[in-house]
């Protein structure tokens, strides 16, 4: 059989993610410290899990309806209203998900029609472009810059607007920068979308990890509610990765179309997920300030550490990544990640990774214990310190 | 800055250094105020929680509830503090309810806990009853649980 014909050509045309073999040599080594994984290391607090086995002992066991259970939908809606200004209707505005992953993926499938482009601000995460073309769309790239706060800039994104533009995606807070984007800076880019057909697919799955400004969310500008998708979860907001609850909140018409899909390819989220969920929306509001103050301290601990040892870091205010500049090192990022691994037994992400502008930088995650971080930072020091010493013998000889 | 106080509660090994950052309090500050905190006994003393059950020291642990006639003019606190002075004694807590002291404290064995309380606490003037309970197995202490933690098998994945 030769696979390479029966395949898919426009699934073999992804380029495969190139940190599978970085993280199979981490999994092998010894006293590794990893600031590598994006999730939270918190385990889902008690309570929610709680009911989530109460529901199992109930027998709750069936599928729910597609949209997700009505109950769990009324407390989104209430969640939306009460963190972020929002207003959607449980009825037919919010559609419970397999993760924010499903969500995004269901949005671009239901906008696209083949050849539509859709800008997409990088370094980000990794799904967006490949779900994109997945749709049928073309992905286009927008480079996000250190000096802006890897920030989105109204210029920017004009000069990526084409006839053909159908979506605007918007991943604040961001990984991996951990940039964010304040209402003035939303402001600025409804100034550009505004009268346009643009829509805008907001990932605001870190909402609730911003630190120092609370987050703004684009469908509570003037005029863009109409033309905004927002994709949320509980995976970072309340550590629940494991249990795939996402969601996403749009006009009417969109709901109905992207539940449509949703039916046919997913049926319904997983029930026992749901009724954890519905604790979490109801009860879980201290939960999430109480992680947030501790990713907040490891944060300051982080970038303090990382600009002390002498690397560039502009300030992240969202999300639990810092994105510390090494150029200094000399060292390309995937050099950069592949040594220290191997020399000092840490793991950090490739920038380059995650797209064009995230060459130079690396990402680390400080969704762990303040121990590692203090270790990875030793470590980091004394690479760093390697470094220079070897190019030191290096320009002598 | 209770916010340095909730820090070290949780964990006091970490360092002025990693302090200031966290509570974004300069050095300096964090130091003078750690300093203020250990004179005015806000900070009691720095602890490690040790299950020594699985070290070969032996230890015995027991609850006794203690029941007391309040003193004039001092009311319980006299007894207390006589029942604190022995080396033996980890905890007192003033009760609400039916019984008035809880005596925490902790042996090599349990003769040495009954000995205790048969020579040196039920004797005291003032105590009226006492009711010893040993603590079979510790769960959960300060937070903290004893029991190792089973952990979820995982790959890395990049997210």
């Amino acid at each position: 059989m030769n696979y390479d014909t029966i395949l898919s050509g426009r699934i073999q045309q992804i380029p495969p993610s190139g940190i599978r073999k970085f993280f199979d040599i981490l999994e092998e080594m010894k006293d590794a410290i990893s600031l590598g994984i994006g999730e939270p290391d918190f385990v889902t607090p008690w309570h929610i899990r709680d009911a989530g086995i109460y529901s199992l002992e109930k027998g709750f066991t069936k599928y729910t309806s597609n949209a997700g259970m009505s109950e769990l939908r009324r407390e989104i809606s209430a969640y939306m209203h009460r963190r972020f200004g929002l207003d959607y209707n449980f009825a037919d505005q919010i559609l419970v998900t397999v993760g924010g992953s499903e969500a995004l993926d269901l949005a671009f499938r239901c906008l696209i029609n083949p050849g539509d482009e859709v800008i997409i601000p990088v370094p980000s995460f990794v799904c967006y472009g490949p779900l994109v073309s997945m749709a049928g769309g073309a992905p286009v790239y927008v480079e996000l810059k250190a000096e802006n706060e890897f920030r989105l800039t109204p210029g920017e994104l004009k000069a990526a607007i084409t006839p053909r533009t159908k979506a605007v995606l918007l991943p604040f807070p961001c990984n991996p920068t951990g940039g964010i984007m304040g209402r003035e800076d939303l402001e600025a880019i409804a100034q550009v979308i505004r009268g346009t057909e643009i829509m805008v697919i907001s990932d605001e799955i870190y909402a609730e990890l911003t630190y120092g400004q609370k987050h703004a969310s684009m469908a509570n500008i003037p005029d863009m509610y109409e033309r905004t998708v927002v994709v949320n979860g509980v995976s970072k907001s309340h550590a629940m990765t494991g249990w795939r609850i996402g969601y996403l909140c749009a006009p009417q018409p969109i709901v109905a179309m992207m539940t449509k899909l949703h039916q046919f390819g997913i049926m319904s989220a997983p029930t026992v997920s749901q009724y954890a969920v519905i604790e979490a929306m109801r009860n879980g509001d201290p939960d999430i300030e109480r992680m947030r103050d501790e990713y907040d301290g490891r944060r300051r601990y982080l970038v303090e550490g990382l600009r002390r040892i002498g690397l560039d870091c502009f300030e992240p205010k969202g999300a639990f990544y810092v994105f510390p500049c090494i150029q200094s090192s000399g060292l390309s990022s995937e050099e950069f990640c592949e040594r220290f691994l191997m020399e000092e037994k840490v793991a950090v992400i490739s920038g380059s990774a995650f797209g064009a502008g995230g060459e130079g930088f690396v990402r680390c995650c400080y969704a762990t214990s303040m121990k590692d971080i203090a270790e990875a930072l030793t470590r980091m020091d004394n690479f760093l310190t390697n470094l220079k010493k070897k190019k030191a013998r290096e320009t002598e000889a | 800055m209770t916010k340095l106080l909730r820090l070290l509660e949780e964990d006091c090994t970490l360092t002025t250094g990693q302090l200031a950052s966290m509570a974004a309090i300069p050095e300096e500050e964090v130091k003078a105020a750690i300093r203020k905190y250990e004179e005015e006994k806000i900070i009691l003393g720095y602890k490690a929680i040790v299950d020594w059950d699985r070290t070969d020291r032996e230890a015995v642990t027991a609850l006794i509830e203690v029941k007391v006639t309040p003193q004039r003019g001092e009311g319980f606190d006299r007894v207390a503090e006589r029942i604190y002075q022995y080396e033996e004694v980890e905890s007192v807590y003033l009760m609400s309810g039916s019984f008035d002291l809880t005596v925490i404290i902790s042996g090599r064995s349990l003769k040495e806990v009954a000995r205790f309380v048969g020579e040196r606490l039920a004797p005291l003037e003032n105590v009226t009853g006492t009711a010893t309970h040993f603590i079979l197995k510790k769960y959960k202490e300060k937070h903290l649980i004893f029991e190792k933690q089973a952990r979820q098998e995982r790959e890395f994945i990049f997210v």
